[in-house]
């Protein structure tokens, strides 16, 4: 079932198919600083395409396809390929498809994994494209939840800060809303969720929307940070206004549930502020370092099957 | 037959009858068969003619033309549920309501400008129904879904 399978959208998959990853991921997890001892992808050759430039995941699919034994090609910018001369995205695919048994794909275009898809006969991991989907992300942020915070189901999970334009709250808080918990969306009035994808997740979990985090902070064992962009006000007042409300202190976390955790997906600015990372609710290095053993996970699954 | 009746039901020798489109939508319906571009082709309009199943209705007729199933797709888009009669010889030979496929390719574009699908000329433009009332499709592409004041304007 998962042999050669593409991962385009999390929207592919059912709840069990992301446990049998987060599951996978989870033995992977010793492997993920020292090596798998099997090598078991070592007659792989994984390619890394990213039409535009994202260090960290290129660098965690890298280091996983390499922990698992597999070798590694690609490109990391557009400068000296084909690409650079025009040629256009499915050529490329299907040129690098009798190069490579896997593909991994960045792109700023919505939709160009899923286009990729048709023209590979190998598996196409989707490594984010445009505003659109980036499904390890969206895993690697529950396999965080269910590693530092118990089962997902039953919980209370809070997204904080720009819920408008950030595709990380889309695509997560969709993948959330398959399990049984209930959401939380705090933001200010002109970075509320789109009234779709509320639509769409209240069908499933009961949905609550405030701008006030002192209101809810109380029900919540799982805080998603985001950043809030200055280029989204067109008044820079707007933005000091906005953005101060939700700094994350020790004292809002203090009166947060004894299990609360934080996450975010990085970079920050200072929504988070530093006297915070040493706190045992701090969890966004640890959701940085489990891209590794989640991104092996899928690897392992697509190339070896079951 | 009165005069004025006689003039809506005049018969045509061979072609096609748009019927029951929804009052007002007659010149998008010509619009999209790109009706206008062709002067070799007589066309008649009736908007605002009474019907009974509708109140007010659109009728087009076209002669010497028989629509294809991607013209017919793209009535469906904006006028579902309008009948199309295929005419011959003065005979109807054919007719049916167009009704709204579950995936459409080719002949709508993604209002998503940064959908793949607008930028790869090789891409067939692909959707998924999500719900006829209010209309929406979801790009097979991007995934974004588009809403009926967006659908009308991106008909190919």
């Amino acid at each position: 079932m998962w042999l050669n399978r593409d991962i385009v959208s999390i929207s592919d998959l059912n709840v069990e198919e992301i446990m049998e990853v987060i599951d996978r991921a989870n033995k992977m997890l010793p492997y993920s600083s020292s090596g798998h001892p099997e090598k078991p992808l070592s007659d792989k050759i994984v390619a890394t395409l990213f039409y535009e430039p994202s260090t960290r995941t290129r660098l965690s699919f890298e280091a996983a396809a390499m922990r698992l034994g597999a070798r590694v090609l690609g490109f990391g910018a557009l400068e000296g390929t084909s690409v650079s001369k025009g040629e256009t995205l499915s050529d490329t695919i299907r040129i690098v498809n009798g190069y490579s048994d896997a593909i991994v794909l960045r792109h700023p275009s919505e939709g160009a994994a899923r286009l990729a898809s048709e023209f590979a006969d190998v598996p196409v991991i989707n490594a984010g494209d445009g505003a659109g989907q980036h499904p390890t992300q969206t895993i690697l942020d529950i396999f965080t939840i269910w590693k530092e915070s118990g089962p997902v189901s039953g919980k209370g999970i809070g997204f904080v800060g720009d819920l408008k334009y950030g595709r990380t709250v889309h695509s997560l808080s969709k993948a959330l809303s398959l399990f049984d918990i209930s959401l939380y969306f705090i933001s200010p009035e002109e970075l509320k969720i789109p009234k779709h994808i509320k639509k769409d997740i209240e069908k499933r979990v009961p949905v609550k929307e405030t701008k006030n985090l002192d209101e809810v902070i109380e029900d919540i064992d799982v805080l998603y940070v985001t950043r809030i962009q200055k280029e989204r006000f067109p008044d820079l007042e707007e933005y000091k206004k906005v953005a101060g409300i939700y700094v994350i202190r020790p004292s809002l976390l203090s009166r947060g549930r004894k299990n609360l955790i934080v996450m975010h997906p990085l970079p920050r600015v200072d929504e988070i502020p530093s006297e915070v990372d040493n706190l045992p609710q701090a969890k966004y290095f640890k959701q940085a370092s489990y891209g590794v053993p989640v991104r092996m996970a899928i690897l392992d699954l697509i190339l070896r099957g079951d | 037959m009165t005069e004025e009746k006689m003039l809506k039901v005049e018969k045509i020798r061979r072609g096609t009858v748009i019927d029951h489109i929804p009052v007002g939508r007659a010149f998008q319906v010509l619009k999209i068969l790109k009706i206008s571009s062709d002067p070799g082709i007589t066309v008649s309009i009736a908007i605002h003619v009474k019907s009974k199943k509708m109140g007010l209705k659109d009728v087009i007729k076209i002669e010497e033309r028989i629509l294809d199933s991607s013209e017919l797709n793209k009535i469906a888009l904006i006028a579902e549920g309008a009948t199309i009669t295929i005419v011959e010889d003065y005979e109807a030979i054919k007719k049916f309501t167009v009704k709204l496929p579950d995936i459409i390719t080719g002949i709508l574009k993604c209002s998503n400008g940064r959908c793949i699908s607008n930028m790869e000329g090789s891409v067939k433009p692909s959707f998924t129904l999500i719900s006829k009332n209010p209309l929406s499709f979801k790009c097979h592409y991007c995934e974004r879904e588009m809403e009926t004041d967006e659908i009308s304007d991106s008909i190919l």
